[in-house]
């Protein structure tokens, strides 16, 4: 374990934990872009440069923002006074049996000790040829789903024309 | 002679190059890609703040003259009897900012009112890495990802905004930073396409490679400039790259919330948005990081449109000014530019503002992305006499049409109240 | 270099933390963080994995990461539309007060 890694990993997982369990909700927000950031840092760890900065421009740039305009539209920030979470014990020993499960995994495994070949010569052009080649009917998929979604999202946020409420 | 030139070109380089040698012996191993770096980013550190104290200096004299005023001309050295024209003038605003109070409204969210304006220059300052400021001075040279780079830590400066609009508690910054992100969103939308189109034909990511794709000697399909290789072949000089220049540049005024863009910040209507509660140094910082941002917007346009570091024609008395200054060059032309647009457009309503960039600007650069595509196509059965022409008017006829709609919708206003 | 166990872990506890906050808390918002925590959970498993395969020149992982933050966005896009809806129709972004199916 090298130390770059030990402090990205720390920030993400440290401000994931954070995202979760703040009671702002403006405070979740920003504190998922820091894990947003974090993930971005060890895309770059794993020389994958290209969808580390996806990562950046995607999440930061537009999901954080659609996020934050969610939970002022919704006037989430206003303080109430019942609690944050639901039955929170049942959860989270669910999420730590899940962790204890994958864990246990990850150490029984084998694959987790490979060590990584030297860096891989991955140019963008080779990607792009590959997603306009081998993968292409994920993207047109890819395309018709954005289209659809942006369309949904703009038909069901749209006001009634009647204006009811 | 040539080697002379060739060498204060150069001097930026070699001086780096003299001092890690003399380091090198000094410094542990470790330390030595801390310092390297650090010795990059000095003289960015260096040039373009104080190219931020000049630029606010003339803008407040270039506005005053467009406005038949004479504009700051008192302050000069301190201390003495220089006046400078009034180019001393920043020295006093930085120390008047430096020494103001610093408030903080109590209802404030005192972390994330801290950290905004931090979180907003960082990425503005990280952008300037990856621009070629002159030849082999790219701070971090990126071959695969440098423009992608650009444009995603561009993008997480609309977030600072939200922190500092949202943490001051106060409507009108909410509002300011709800304009803000609102139309940094939409903006940058036709932002990146118009630099895509650039992508497409240089065939590159990386700023550097755009650059020497753009100069005389590489043979490019596609590029106007004679064979001889006396003219450089900026992407200016195409149709294509004559639309997508000015789209950009529309484009980047309204990342960088200047008028007629800068709703975000309309004084007469909601103070000053986003930093209305911000004073002393923070405010500095944000007004620094907003022109910083300007530059680097400025310096992306010229990298990939004006030739960045290229002189326009290759011989001799132009060949010989060094590659920086061409840069620099540009860029203060384009300042001046933006100074004088300030000074001479009225500011857009919202709804303005947001039709101009989805109905406007965005059918613009998709028909710009495809004639570009049909530029190249058409590179070896057409001669250019007849393609240039052919695509120009494939981009004016659309140009013609959608003004036209705009022109229509936007004379025919109803004075309600008035009449 | 770290071995891939590390990056195993990173991604498993983040999907651990994210899967907690979408199983506990209240505010629907909350819950669609906690589904995009675990997506990105899962990206980092896909580049993780890509980095130390056989032959990374295939590029699976990483084109399927870069299809999944797509999926993401749209994802995002259509979930806090969904809940815009829901809070202008019940006056609350909470999950558990929404539970009449009357329209």
């Amino acid at each position: 374990m090298t130390l770059p890694f030990a402090i990205i990993a720390g920030l993400t997982v440290g401000s994931a934990i954070a995202a979760m369990s703040l009671r702002n909700l403006v405070h979740c927000a920003l504190s998922l872009v820091l894990t947003f950031a974090g993930l971005a840092g060890l895309y770059l760890q794993l020389n994958a440069e290209f969808v580390g900065f996806t990562q950046i421009l995607v999440y930061v740039g537009a999901v954080a923002i659609l996020i934050v305009f969610a939970i002022l539209l919704t006037r989430s920030t206003e303080p109430k006074d019942e609690p944050a979470t639901v039955t929170p014990w049942i959860g989270i020993a669910v999420a730590v049996g899940a962790f204890l499960t994958m864990a246990l995994a990850v150490l029984a495994s084998p694959v987790g000790k490979r060590v990584a070949a030297p860096a891989p010569e991955v140019s963008v052009k080779t990607l792009g040829q590959k997603l306009m080649t081998d993968y292409v009917l994920p993207l047109e998929v890819m395309a018709l789903l954005l289209t659809a979604a942006m369309l949904g999202a703009v038909i069901i946020a749209m006001k009634d024309k009647e204006g009811q409420r | 002679m040539a080697d002379f030139f060739q060498a204060i070109d150069q001097f930026p380089v070699t001086l780096k190059h003299w001092l890690m040698t003399q380091l090198g012996g000094v410094l542990p191993e470790w330390a030595e890609p801390l310092v390297s770096a650090a010795l990059s980013i000095t003289p960015i550190l260096a040039v373009f703040p104080l190219m931020f104290a000049l630029t606010t200096v003339i803008e407040r004299k270039g506005l005053g003259r467009i406005q038949n005023r004479i504009g700051p001309n008192r302050v000069g050295i301190p201390l003495t009897n220089i006046r400078l024209a009034g180019f001393g003038q920043f020295i006093a605003d930085g120390i008047k900012s430096l020494i103001k109070e610093d408030v903080v409204p109590r209802a404030a969210d005192k972390v994330v009112h801290f950290l905004a304006p931090i979180a907003l220059l960082i990425p503005v300052l990280l952008t300037y890495s990856v621009l070629p400021f002159g030849r082999n001075m790219v701070p971090l040279d990126l071959p695969q990802t440098g423009l992608l780079f650009f444009f995603a830590v561009g993008a997480s400066t609309e977030l600072s905004v939200f922190m500092a609009g949202w943490s001051s508690r106060n409507k009108y910054s909410l509002l300011g930073a709800m304009r803000a992100i609102a139309q940094m969103v939409s903006y940058e939308i036709p932002l990146i396409l118009s630099a895509l189109t650039v992508v497409m034909m240089a065939g590159t990511l990386s700023l550097s490679g755009i650059v020497e794709r753009q100069m005389w000697h590489v043979a490019m399909p596609g590029i106007p400039g004679d064979q001889d290789g006396l003219l450089a072949r900026w992407f200016l000089f195409t149709p294509w790259g004559l639309v997508g220049f000015f789209l950009f540049l529309t484009a980047a005024a309204a990342e960088a919330n200047r008028t007629p863009f800068d709703l975000p910040e309309a004084e007469s209507e909601i103070i000053a948005g986003y930093f209305t509660e911000y004073s002393g140094f923070k405010f500095a910082i944000f007004f620094l990081a907003e022109y910083l941002g300007l530059f680097a917007m400025c310096g992306l346009g010229i990298t990939l449109f004006l030739g960045g570091w290229l002189p326009p024609v290759n011989f001799a008395p132009f060949t010989w000014i060094p590659s920086w200054c061409w840069f620099l060059g540009k860029l203060s032309a384009l300042i001046v530019l933006f100074i004088w647009l300030r000074g001479t457009l009225p500011r857009l309503r919202t709804d303005q503002l947001m039709g101009f960039a989805w109905k406007f600007l965005l059918p613009m650069t998709l028909i710009n992305l495809v004639v570009a595509a049909l530029w190249h196509l058409l590179a070896n059965s057409i001669p250019l006499v007849a393609r240039w022409p052919l695509c120009f008017a494939m981009l004016a006829v659309p140009y013609w049409l959608l003004g036209r709609g705009f022109e229509a919708k936007f004379t025919k206003r109803e004075y309600r109240f008035a009449n | 270099m770290t071995p891939l166990s590390g990056y195993l872990f990173v991604s498993a506890l983040l999907f651990c933390i994210g899967l907690a906050g979408a199983l506990t808390r209240r505010n629907a918002i909350m819950v669609l963080i906690g589904i995009e925590l675990m997506l990105n959970a899962a990206n980092l498993n896909f580049i993780a994995f890509w980095r130390f395969s056989e032959n990374p020149e295939t590029m699976t992982g990483l084109t399927f990461a870069l299809f999944s933050i797509a999926i993401a966005a749209a994802e995002a896009a259509v979930g806090l539309a969904l809940i815009i809806t829901i809070y202008r129709h019940f006056r609350t972004a909470n999950v558990d007060k929404v539970e009449d199916m009357k329209g």
